[in-house]
């Protein structure tokens, strides 16, 4: 059934606010999600003030200058700090996004940040992404082909090159995953948009020859058809990417198989 | 518990339906045809308004009235079968409450639909 409360052990306290740091003229605060699974408490909200004239613009700057200079318990995921590894994907500000890419300046008051949405937690903004990974596992995210193997690669238009344009740039953040309303209700069955986007990427290859068989996987009341084009997931893609487009052209194959 | 199974294991489940898309095609050519239908059982609602139980059991009478209209309750009713389908799916994750729920939403339609296709029947070719 659909939660609108949380459960009592996920309901959220107010936590520590953390003492400003000394001799700072441009103080920014952070409201930050925290919980750990070692100490059984219920997770809080932990305030924290940033030195901004001291720390980088991004908001992944700031977390790493909190890291550092004031709480080195703060856990979270990082890699490359430039938008193209997406593993710092959280809740900033209301919306799913990349903390290395949102800056803080586009924020007005303290900045609140939260793991993405709906997932199990495994500490502070650090969610568990075992089923995402598990769901991109089973569309099979590579070239399928029967053909014999030609001696160099396998070639393809430029026409055709162009129709990956806007799916071959997902860096598999699950920020769309995890802003979907109909991943969140039924995120056991439904593939979700960032899966589903991936799934037309192979599915729309000129060079795949297993389009027939990805469509018979695909084609199933709950792993496809869950989408009713909410569009939380184009509007919330740090890529700027659309998987609901991507989902509507596949339920456009459907169709044309079908009718 | 111990959880043992692996998470490809839980999300393949029990395997694609292979289906889906007649439901999904349904819904839209129902949509279709309401557009029309709608148009003309609203104009045919505002032009009956005033008009006295006679005058209103002929108009129902004509075949080219009675046909649309009797067409626009039964897609209708389709229509409302397969959203309210769809909204069980989404919100209800008891098995047996989701069979139950399914079930009666069926129910619901038809017994609506038998009522009401009796009632115009009746209006045009009732004594």
């Amino acid at each position: 059934m659909v939660e609108l409360t949380l459960p009592k052990n996920s309901q959220i306290r107010t936590g520590k606010t953390w003492p400003k740091p000394a001799g700072a003229t441009n103080l920014r605060e952070y409201k930050i999600y925290r919980w750990s699974p070692d100490d059984g408490q219920n997770p809080s909200i932990d305030t924290y003030f940033v030195d901004a004239d001291d720390c980088g613009p991004m908001v992944l700057d700031a977390l790493l200058w909190i890291k550092n200079n004031i709480d080195p318990t703060l856990t979270l995921r990082r890699s490359c700090r430039e938008g193209i590894c997406g593993s710092c994907a959280m809740n900033i500000d209301g919306s799913n996004t990349l903390a290395c890419t949102k800056g803080a300046d586009d924020i007005t008051g303290a900045v609140k940040i939260y793991p993405l949405p709906h997932m199990p937690v495994v500490k502070d903004l650090v969610p568990d992404l075992t089923v995402p990974y598990a769901q991109l596992t089973s569309i099979e995210p590579y070239l399928k082909t029967v053909s014999p193997e030609p001696a160099k690669e396998w070639l393809q238009s430029h026409e055709d090159r162009q129709k990956l344009d806007g799916l071959y740039e997902c860096i598999l953040c699950f920020c769309c995953q995890t802003s979907c309303p109909s991943y969140w209700w039924n995120g056991d069955r439904y593939l979700g948009p960032a899966v589903l986007l991936q799934a037309y990427r192979w599915l729309i290859d000129s060079r795949d020859e297993a389009t027939g068989e990805r469509l018979d996987n695909l084609e199933d009341p709950f792993r496809l058809y869950r989408c009713h084009t909410i569009m939380n997931c184009a509007q919330t893609c740090p890529k700027g990417l659309n998987p609901a487009k991507a989902i509507a052209e596949i339920k456009k194959m459907m169709v044309e198989r079908h009718v | 518990m111990v959880e043992l199974r692996t998470p490809l294991r839980k999300v393949r489940g029990l395997g694609s339906t292979r289906s889906g898309t007649s439901h999904f095609w349904a819904v839209r050519v129902t949509s279709v045809a309401l557009v029309p239908l709608s148009l003309f059982v609203i104009g045919l609602l505002l032009s009956l308004a005033g008009t006295s139980f006679l005058e209103a059991r002929a108009t129902l009478a004509n075949p080219l009235i009675f046909v649309p209209v009797i067409l626009f309750i039964l897609i209708s009713l389709e229509h409302m079968r397969l959203g309210m389908q769809e909204v069980v799916s989404d919100y209800i994750h008891s098995e047996l409450l989701k069979v139950a729920l399914m079930m009666l939403n069926s129910f619901f339609a038809v017994l609506i639909g038998a009522t009401c296709v009796f009632s115009l029947l009746k209006i045009a070719f009732g004594g």
